[in-house]
């Protein structure tokens, strides 16, 4: 970690959450989606929280923002700038969400408001939450559709979403997270959908625009070389836990977990050998609702031993380095 | 241009298993594909890369006649699927097989997958009789990895990487000669991504299947394509063998898409080579602007509005496609200016960003 991101980290976290847990009603059954998952974001840090389809990721940031379905229980603590907003009342989450907290999601063709004009969607944000003017909104909402680099952003404004390509809409929803100068914006899974030339483009503005606005970022994706370059800080989640968490070029470098060694593995590349076969993650996640005694991944762990399947492993920092934490009875590197 | 010239050299001497030529497909105004040519021999696995929007599922849906090419031939076995009758289309396309991207969308969500999988069965084997079907049905499952007995479930009670599997088991329950994978991997988890495509490899290996794999990551072709072909606005822009693509991409286009693939570690300067910033090619064109260049490049190079190295040229004369090494076509017209040394637009250090990516090896 450098300095200057310690000395942040050493104030008041933007985002903290301790030990949330969100589960599911299924009928009679309840499922866990979040086992006991805490995760601190300073001012301007870049957390990726990373994983495969199923473990939480998604869940846990939703239950931060209060946006879950009605039959999910959270528990624990989630704090935004040492206010506590898990379970606060929809006027004040309102005040923040939008504004100071804001979500960009997955699919950009979805998450725009089909029979609104672009421009009224982005002003519309300003008058709710800034309480500007529509006039003063709209000519805020054509400078930050330049500032995302829409072009055309004047008469992007008259037009409405299914009007744009995916990659535009992606931009107009980025604009939209910004519009308020966000202390924090989630990501869930921003370029999923989008093409690779896109995806390096977004990836390329986010990159920007924290630079620009300085806004913490919390990235949410089941591709660890797309958060690459751009997280300082990863988290790696297995079954609705956290399993390893790191600097970006430690993990990279190092990765203590061996699911974690695993998911890089399985990263096609450009370079090096050309192989007979991909490398792949053996077995399947385990199902929802599974209840694993020991570690989650013993099943599908190349090093799990007989201490893997009796007792789970708690995060732990390595012994040279406390901030490179794993949950592992046998990590790589110890 | 001659139609002739994108054939590849065959394989082995043999005669090619689908030679496509000339295909174009118009949707009213607009041309989706234009002078598609190549030729796919028997066992062989081509790469068909490009965005969204190039025209790589009109070329395999076009190949399917599962929509009307205006113009061009469609050469399966030396005979041509966009003129043949519609009972012996039926026929032939016992042999032609395809997987789509969107696994659970591609399965009908009243069927059981058991039954989803012995359609084709029902329909190019209408004599089997059930208890046959539902062997050969067990069978293919365990073949894909899923427990037979999963046979009597709908397709909702599956991940996104089995309904792909059973998906897979469908097109080659009649054991295919060719397999059209649409972008099959797309929407699945990097973790996922291995299985499915070492399944589609075993599959190829045991039943000599050929196959046209669709993707959009050249990461994920490298792997298991000989040949890559590249699109770009409805055109080929680049055919290669593989080594020749990733060693030596000569059209823009292909090295812009190389440069767009994620690799992981940045610190890590062992794959530095066709890190480019992807600033220097801008997003497809703007919308406004998308209207006078579809008028203004039926005369010109349609990649030119986002090319780093245009010339006054490209404006004026569409390029033509040459083979400039063997076996190694390109339509640009500065190919000839970069042969055999790469060729990435000069590294901007002036950009953020840009010192992390690591240093640029400019010669391979």
């Amino acid at each position: 970690m450098n300095a200057e991101l310690r000395d942040k980290a050493e104030m008041q976290p933007t985002l903290r959450i301790d030990d949330l847990c969100v589960s599911f009603a299924q009928g009679k059954a309840v499922v866990p989606a979040v086992r006991q998952v805490s995760i601190s974001v300073a001012p301007g840090e870049c957390v990726a929280v990373v994983g495969e389809s199923g473990s939480g990721k998604t869940q846990l940031f939703m239950a931060a923002m209060g946006l879950l379905a009605g039959n999910a229980a959270v528990r624990g603590r989630v704090r935004f700038e040492g206010e506590d907003i898990l379970g606060a009342a929809a006027p004040r989450l309102n005040l923040i969400r939008g504004a100071k907290l804001t979500m960009i999601f997955q699919d950009p063709m979805t998450s725009l408001t089909p029979h609104l004009k672009i421009g009224t969607q982005l002003a519309e944000v300003l008058v709710c939450h800034a309480g500007r003017s529509w006039s003063e909104a709209r000519v805020a909402a054509r400078r930050m559709l330049d500032r995302v680099g829409v072009p055309e952003a004047a008469r992007r404004m008259s037009q409405y979403p299914h009007e744009l390509s995916g990659g535009l809409r992606q931009r107009v929803m980025i604009a939209m997270s910004l519009l308020c100068g966000p202390k924090l914006v989630i990501a869930d899974e921003p370029t999923t959908a989008l093409d690779v030339t896109v995806q390096a483009q977004i990836i390329d503005l986010l990159r920007a625009m924290r630079r620009e606005v300085g806004m913490a970022l919390v990235l949410i994706s089941h591709d660890l070389a797309v958060v690459a370059g751009l997280a300082d800080t990863i988290l790696v989640m297995y079954d609705g836990r956290v399993v390893e968490r790191a600097q970006a070029a430690d993990l990279f470098e190092h990765a203590r977990h061996p699911y974690t060694a695993e998911l890089l593995k399985c990263i096609p590349t450009l370079s090096g050998p050309r192989l007979q076969r991909l490398p792949t993650l053996a077995g399947q996640p385990p199902q929802p609702g599974e209840s694993i005694q020991g570690c989650s991944f013993a099943p599908r762990c190349p090093r799990a031993a007989q201490r893997c399947r009796m007792e789970r492993p708690v995060l732990e920092g390595a012994a040279a380095d406390a901030a490179h934490r794993a949950a592992c009875h046998f990590p790589l590197w110890p | 241009m001659s139609p002739e010239m994108p054939a590849s050299r065959p394989l082995s001497g043999s005669a090619p298993l689908l030679s496509v030529r000339d295909l174009w497909v118009r949707f009213g105004e607009r041309t989706a594909l234009c002078e598609v040519s190549f030729d796919l021999h028997a066992g062989e696995t081509l790469g068909l890369v490009g965005e969204s929007g190039s025209g790589k599922s009109t070329l395999a849906r076009g190949i399917l006649r599962l929509l009307r090419p205006s113009h061009g031939s469609v050469l399966w076995r030396g005979r041509d699927l966009l003129t043949c009758g519609s009972a012996t289309l039926r026929a032939l396309r016992r042999d032609l097989q395809i997987v789509f991207q969107d696994p659970l969308a591609s399965l009908n969500p009243r069927m059981t997958v058991g039954e989803a999988i012995a359609e084709p069965l029902r329909i190019f084997e209408p004599a089997s009789t059930a208890r046959h079907r539902q062997e050969r049905v067990g069978e293919m499952l365990g073949r894909v990895g899923l427990d037979a007995r999963l046979a009597g479930r709908y397709p909702h009670e599956f991940s996104g990487g089995q309904c792909q599997r059973i998906g897979i088991a469908r097109a080659m329950i009649l054991g295919p000669a060719l397999l059209i994978c649409d972008e099959p991997v797309s929407s699945l988890d990097v973790s996922i991504q291995g299985q499915i495509v070492n399944l589609l490899l075993d599959l190829q290996r045991d039943a000599g299947t050929a196959m046209l794999f669709i993707s959009h990551n050249l990461a994920v072709v490298r792997h298991l394509s000989h040949r890559i072909l590249v699109m770009y606005s409805g055109r080929i822009v680049e055919i290669a063998p593989r080594d020749d693509l990733f060693g030596t991409p000569l059209h823009p286009y292909t090295r812009a898409l190389l440069a767009a693939v994620p690799t992981g570690n940045p610190h890590n300067t062992d794959s530095p080579r066709y890190r480019a910033a992807p600033e220097t090619i801008p997003e497809a064109i703007p919308e406004a602007g998308r209207e006078a260049a579809r008028e203004t490049a039926a005369g010109g190079c349609a990649f030119r509005f986002r090319c780093p190295d245009a010339l006054a040229r490209c404006t004026a004369e569409i390029p033509a496609f040459e083979e400039v090494a063997p076996g190694h076509w390109v339509a640009c017209h500065r190919s000839r200016e970069r042969p055999h040394s790469v060729i990435l637009p000069p590294h901007d250090t002036t950009k953020a960003g840009a010192a992390q990516r690591g240093p640029v090896q400019r010669t391979l």
